[in-house]
């Protein structure tokens, strides 16, 4: 069965819905994949999973396989198993966010993402391993130990979503969901050498997706091919009542824009270069492959102009303003009350509500999360929130205007996703700022809430490990990320003979 | 050149209700003075006259009819808690020893 576990999503469902294959023969080749090479205890694997639901798993998949019998209705991806970023709450399986102060916890209801997984009929294969409250770019931050880029097993898969990258890049899952706050979902892409999406702000539902920074998460799918990403956006997104800020509009066709770009034919589209986002201290590699795209896409018919955000190099400073006073204020929920770690500070049995928290607060929070808490708290305090919080609001208008004079150049802006490949795991461990500068690229689209992707560009010269490309799109428009981005993928897969994942070293001891 | 002091990262912490002990206070204030140095360059980007933008979508007040609607049971509710007293919260005291 293990051949199948290559296949894309696609071909998947396409083989499912031909009788090729069954859900339950998928879903296991799937978990034994899993099996071989997340946490195998005889040498290093990739751990991308914090939690693996065989048993659930296998009984979703009977379902389908059920349903299809009987000749019932079918959602697109009906049957083909996926994984769960563990930030977003699953009915019966433990949810951390990768922090120690949710160990355990079994959240009693499902996020809105999940329950439509479910009611497509795919297979919840297990949660997957992140930064903890999805606050980092490397999945070192996770309470569990960090996740192993599959290209490089000494190399982290990038975050906070390192996890649902490493697994789809590793074919321990051909779908995964991730969370992206200031490019959580395109960077993991970018430095596995996967497809990842940001939808417009709103357009896939938050309800049950533990908050970092309201004003900035987003859900949205991690996949192998644009193809894929355009089918699982379709099964999560769209209006959910239970979210106040989810757009009550229908979804442009994404599937159709994919295949449109497939097809391979950009004229007319206008691709606007973003000329601050490239330059010192942009790995060369990373910058070549960047350029070979964009003459791929000229090559297609686009009309490549370079425009100039201007504000964006202020985008981090800002980000890291808004973020942490937004998440300070989040994570005050947890409070040892209700649910969750609660610790009592040694010797004290008698001890005070209030200095139960503390303790607890003390003992389930790492250090980069008790970092963004002080730092939100400082930012929000009276006497600095003008000089701070309220001029990175400001900062934020005038990346949204940047946004909208470059959008009327161009129907797509592109960058490189990170500015360089996967470092080394503990590199910038302890240098916030070096660790920071990943999202660099990223964060503006959070910022002004418009959608992006990334796609795989290639492998860089100095390292052979891949690099990303960005496309950014106005909001509401994330067509044309898929459009674009499929156009792309569909050009280099000829370049390169096959899917770049074809290049990655066997992860020792399992054939895939 | 803004500094957080190890007293502050203290009070702060104490406003956030965190214990933190020595060791973090010492590694902590140096660290978020780096942060607080790289993010002060964002002081006069903006001009007086733009305005803040908390939230990428214009959306405001947004209603739902006033119905009942399923929810979570009480043991629902409750299966996470860390302690359970006659189908409540059971928490520890909450106001000081003379009280």
């Amino acid at each position: 069965m293990s051949g199948w576990i290559r296949k894309t999503a696609s071909e998947m469902a396409d083989a499912l819905a031909a009788g090729e294959v069954t859900s339950v023969e998928l879903t296991q080749a799937h978990l034994d994949r899993i099996a071989a090479v997340d946490t195998p205890t005889d040498r290093r694997g990739v751990h991308a999973f914090l939690h693996v639901d065989a048993e659930g798993a296998l009984a979703q998949a009977a379902e389908s396989d059920a349903r299809r019998s009987a000749g019932s209705p079918l959602s697109a991806l009906d049957g083909v198993p996926i994984a769960v970023k563990d930030v977003l709450a699953t009915e019966g399986l433990p949810t951390t966010c990768g922090s120690k102060i949710l160990e355990g916890w079994i959240p009693p209801y499902d996020a809105t993402v999940v329950a439509r997984l479910k009611a497509a009929g795919l297979p919840i294969l297990g949660k997957t391993n992140m930064d903890e409250f999805a606050m980092g770019s490397s999945t070192e931050h996770s309470a569990y130990g960090a996740t192993h880029n599959p290209w490089d097993l000494d190399r982290i898969p990038g975050g906070s979503g390192g996890g649902s990258a490493a697994a789809v890049a590793a074919f321990e899952a051909p779908l995964a969901i991730g969370t992206d706050t200031g490019g959580s979902i395109r960077q993991p892409g970018a430095v596995t050498g996967t497809v990842g999406v940001k939808p417009t702000y709103g357009g896939v539902s938050r309800y049950g997706l533990v908050a970092l920074a309201n004003s900035l998460d987003q859900a949205g799918p991690v996949t192998r091919t644009v193809l894929d990403s355009a089918l699982l956006h379709e099964v999560i997104g769209g209006h959910d009542p239970m979210d106040s800020t989810s757009i009550d509009q229908p979804l442009p066709d994404l599937v159709a824009a994919a295949k449109q770009g497939a097809a391979g034919d950009l004229s007319g589209v206008r691709v606007g270069v973003i000329k601050e986002l490239s330059g010192d201290g942009w790995q060369p590699g990373v910058i070549t492959r960047f350029q070979e795209s964009v003459d791929l896409l000229v090559k297609a018919g686009a009309e490549v102009v370079e425009v100039s955000c201007p504000h964006f190099v202020h985008a981090m400073a800002a980000y890291y303003l808004i973020l942490p006073a937004e998440a300070s204020s989040n994570l005050a929920k947890f409070d040892a009350m209700r649910y969750g770690l609660r610790v009592w500070p040694e010797g004290k049995p008698d001890a005070s509500a209030e200095e139960v928290m503390r303790a607890t607060r003390d003992a389930g929070f790492g250090d980069e999360v008790k970092r963004r808490i002080i730092l939100g708290t400082y930012a929000l305090s009276s006497g600095y929130y003008d000089a701070y919080y309220g001029q990175a609001q400001k900062v934020r208008t005038l990346i949204s205007r940047d946004f909208e004079a470059a959008f009327e150049q161009a129907d797509v802006l592109v960058s490189p996703t990170a500015p360089t490949t996967a470092f080394k795991l503990g590199e910038k461990l302890d240098d916030p700022i070096a660790m920071y500068l990943n999202d660099l690229a990223t964060i503006p689209a959070n910022l002004a809430g418009v959608p992006g992707i990334s796609v795989p560009s290639g492998l860089a010269e100095e390292d052979g490990l891949p690099a990303g490309f960005q496309i950014l799109a106005p909001a509401l428009a994330d067509d044309r990320c898929y459009r674009v981005g499929a156009a792309l993928e569909a050009a280099l897969l000829e370049q390169w003979g096959g899917p770049l994942l074809d290049q990655a070293p066997a992860l020792n001891g399992a054939d895939a | 050149m803004p500094e957080i002091t190890r007293d502050e990262v203290a009070h702060l912490a104490n406003l956030a209700r965190i214990d933190l002990d020595d060791a973090e206070l010492d590694h902590l204030a140096p660290q978020l003075s780096v942060i607080l140095e790289s993010v002060a360059s964002i002081s006069g980007v903006a001009g007086e006259d733009i305005p803040p933008t908390s939230h990428a979508l214009p959306l405001t007040n947004v209603f739902r009819e006033d119905v009942v609607r399923p929810s979570l049971t009480p043991e629902q509710a409750l299966s996470g808690a860390p302690a359970v007293d006659q189908q409540r919260f059971s928490v520890p005291r909450i106001l000081g020893e003379e009280a």
